[in-house]
């Protein structure tokens, strides 16, 4: 379960002084859910997913994220988060199992739990044939098979993805859709940011349009058509950022 | 404080770091190629320069002293130089090494001579150029001879006693240990070598593991981890530190096995002459008090560059914030070199100067505990002041995502 309640972020940018990147943000997403959260490049989306995951502390409201306070336990929070991102990259000196085992460690799995979920990971993912070679020299579905790997190894309940697919082709792409479905599947509470439409249409069961920091509106996908009185999800969100 | 985080944050740091080319050849070749390049290398170019100076004979030019035949024919008759036709150009000749010395005999210098007055010789040389002082020290050495057998024939023509004109003898006499002659001499250099050498070790991987993580994307995986960023940090400490004191140590052993080899080569060559020259005998006490000593520098250095390089975005931005702290770090190193610059209380409380001028006298064989103590102390402060400062950076949103 994931409870966001009027989350703010202010930060101060050299060129544009005090910025309010978030404001005034709340939503909720429950386990076996996908949440959507759609927006352009600098609304807010990759500040609102930071701060679910602890990354970032808000400078005002809070969440909760699997049952604990952001801002009280970011610690056990992270614990029962994963977190994946372009932005999240391999240690590209680490083979692909060293990089999965470092992670399972800090999440302070003991070492025969750790061999198992690995060994059961990479047999699940296809990932045997690359798990001694290092992360820099994998192709890019490989290394986003291991940052799969290394978000599920201590079996979160919660998963936040930051645009994940981002620059990926068609396959690494779709290696990631399937993966946000199988987690939803699994009664895992998912959250995702994205500005590709078609994701949003395929994935998603709720859905957050996010500008200027503030989320602008929220529901399922009928029935933000049936409020906004538009059936493609492109023009619907030109009418709620654009009024 | 879970020292287990810690732990597997320096482990992973250590294996990633040892597979780093940068990190590679500042913590393990630099300080095995550098002293022995330093002490082997810099000692045979001497030697082979000296070398190479002595074999010449030198070219030296006669000025004036047609009236003083005998002079003139003595001087040819030397066998180490080769005597050239006199010249006007002569200052011009020594400057491009055409010649090496020239010699003016005065007007009526024999004359003189004879009739007991003074006169005054002019040797003209290239101050600074070896083959130059040698050819002038062969000219130097004919004309005291000449002047102490003219004092002799003088007293014996008048029945004089040689005492007259030396009433008494001055002796020189060292009464320090022939280590800490070779401490004063060569103490001063080791000490400088191995700070530089730690803050050179712990360098590049201070970087990497901050500004590269940035670099490269990897700073947001591990802080997405359930570690507290304390033992991030400490853990990314631990590893500066180890590259800092493994380099530290790699130099002095080298350094040990370098100059004990380079020692061997110049008495081998100078068939012993270099021996009291170069009696240096670092003892493993010293060894392990300028270990002791330099250890709160290498975490003072290791925490301050982590600090330092988490600022920059990116590993070059880091680079151009290090760069200039080698300058700070060296000035004070190198000001321990020059004489007259003895350790006091106030000094000891310099950071990297107090280490290098206690490391000098150390290994020169003196121990001052009350200021060792002293030193230890100001340089632990100020690590662990370093170490706060990295760890309070490691908690700032601003340091951490600053793009």
């Amino acid at each position: 379960m994931i409870e966001a309640r009027n989350l703010v972020k202010r930060f101060r940018d050299k060129k544009r002084g005090a910025v309010c990147a978030v404001d005034d943000v709340s939503f909720s997403c429950r386990p076996g859910e996908i949440y959507g959260l759609l927006g352009a490049n600098g609304a807010g989306k990759t500040t609102t997913l930071r701060m679910l995951a602890t990354i970032l502390a808000p400078s005002e409201g809070t969440a909760v994220v699997a049952g604990y306070d952001v801002i009280k336990d970011p610690q056990t929070v992270r614990s029962r988060v994963g977190f994946l991102s372009t932005a999240t990259a391999l240690y590209g000196r680490l083979s692909a199992q060293e990089m999965v085992e470092y992670f399972g460690r800090l999440h302070g799995l003991d070492e025969p739990t750790l061999r198992g979920r690995v060994d059961e990971i990479f047999t699940r993912l296809e990932m045997n044939d690359f798990r001694d070679r290092r992360c820099d020299k994998l192709s890019t579905g490989m290394k986003q098979k291991v940052s799969i790997a290394r978000t599920l190894v201590h079996d979160p309940s919660v998963m936040i993805f930051d645009e994940p697919t981002l620059g990926l082709d068609v396959i690494a792409a779709r290696t990631i859709a399937l993966f946000i479905r199988e987690c939803r599947d699994k009664g895992k509470t998912v959250v995702f940011s994205t500005h590709v439409m078609s994701e949003v249409e395929k994935l998603c069961d709720h859905i957050g349009i996010i500008d200027g920091g503030k989320l602008l509106a929220e529901g399922t996908l009928p029935e933000l058509r049936a409020r906004f009185g538009v059936q493609d999800l492109e023009d619907l969100f030109v009418k709620v950022v654009d009024p | 404080m879970s020292l287990r985080n810690i732990g597997i944050v320096y482990r992973k740091e250590l294996i990633d770091s040892l597979r780093d080319r940068r990190t590679l050849i500042s913590m393990i070749a630099v300080p095995l190629l550098v002293m022995p390049l330093l002490t082997i290398g810099m000692g045979a170019l001497t030697l082979s320069m000296i070398g190479e100076a002595e074999k010449e004979t030198p070219k030296i030019m006669i000025l004036g002293g047609d009236d003083s035949p005998h002079v003139r024919a003595e001087l040819q008759k030397l066998g180490d130089v080769q005597i050239v036709p006199a010249n006007p150009d002569y200052a011009e000749e020594i400057s491009n090494k055409q010649i090496r010395a020239a010699v003016e005999i005065p007007k009526s210098f024999e004359a003189k001579m004879a009739a007991g007055e003074s006169s005054k010789v002019t040797i003209y040389m290239y101050e600074g150029e070896l083959k130059s002082s040698f050819g002038a020290d062969r000219l130097q050495r004919f004309f005291r001879q000449l002047r102490d057998r003219t004092i002799r024939e003088r007293l014996e023509a008048r029945q004089l006693p040689d005492s007259l004109v030396h009433p008494f003898d001055i002796q020189q006499k060292n009464v320090a240990p022939p280590e800490k002659v070779g401490g004063a001499i060569l103490g001063g250099m080791i000490p400088y070598l191995v700070i530089l050498l730690c803050l050179t070790g712990a360098m590049y991987p201070a970087m990497d593991l901050t500004a590269g993580e940035k670099e490269r994307g990897t700073i947001e995986t591990i802080l997405c981890s359930p570690i507290s960023r304390t033992h991030l940090v400490l853990g990314k400490f631990l590893m500066v530190l180890t590259a800092s004191i493994v380099t530290a140590i790699l130099a002095i052993a080298s350094m040990a096995a370098s100059f004990g080899a380079g020692k061997k080569i110049l008495i081998g060559v100078t068939h012993g002459a270099a021996d009291a020259a170069l009696q240096l005998t670092v003892t493993g006490k010293a060894m392990a008090s300028v270990i002791f000593v330099v250890l709160p520098l290498a975490v003072f250095f290791s925490a301050a560059l982590l600090a330092l390089s988490l600022f920059a975005k990116s590993f070059k931005e880091a680079q151009s914030y290090i760069s200039p702290l080698m300058i700070v770090v060296v000035l004070p190193a190198v000001a321990a070199l020059l004489p007259g610059v003895e350790l006091n209380p106030v000094l000891a409380l310099v950071p990297v100067l107090n280490t290098s001028l206690v490391s000098k006298e150390i290994i020169s064989g003196v121990y001052h505990w009350d200021l060792i103590a002293l030193i230890f102390l100001s340089s632990s402060v100020y690590a662990v002041l370093a170490i706060a400062i990295a760890v309070k950076l490691f908690q700032r949103e601003d340091v951490l995502f600053r793009t």
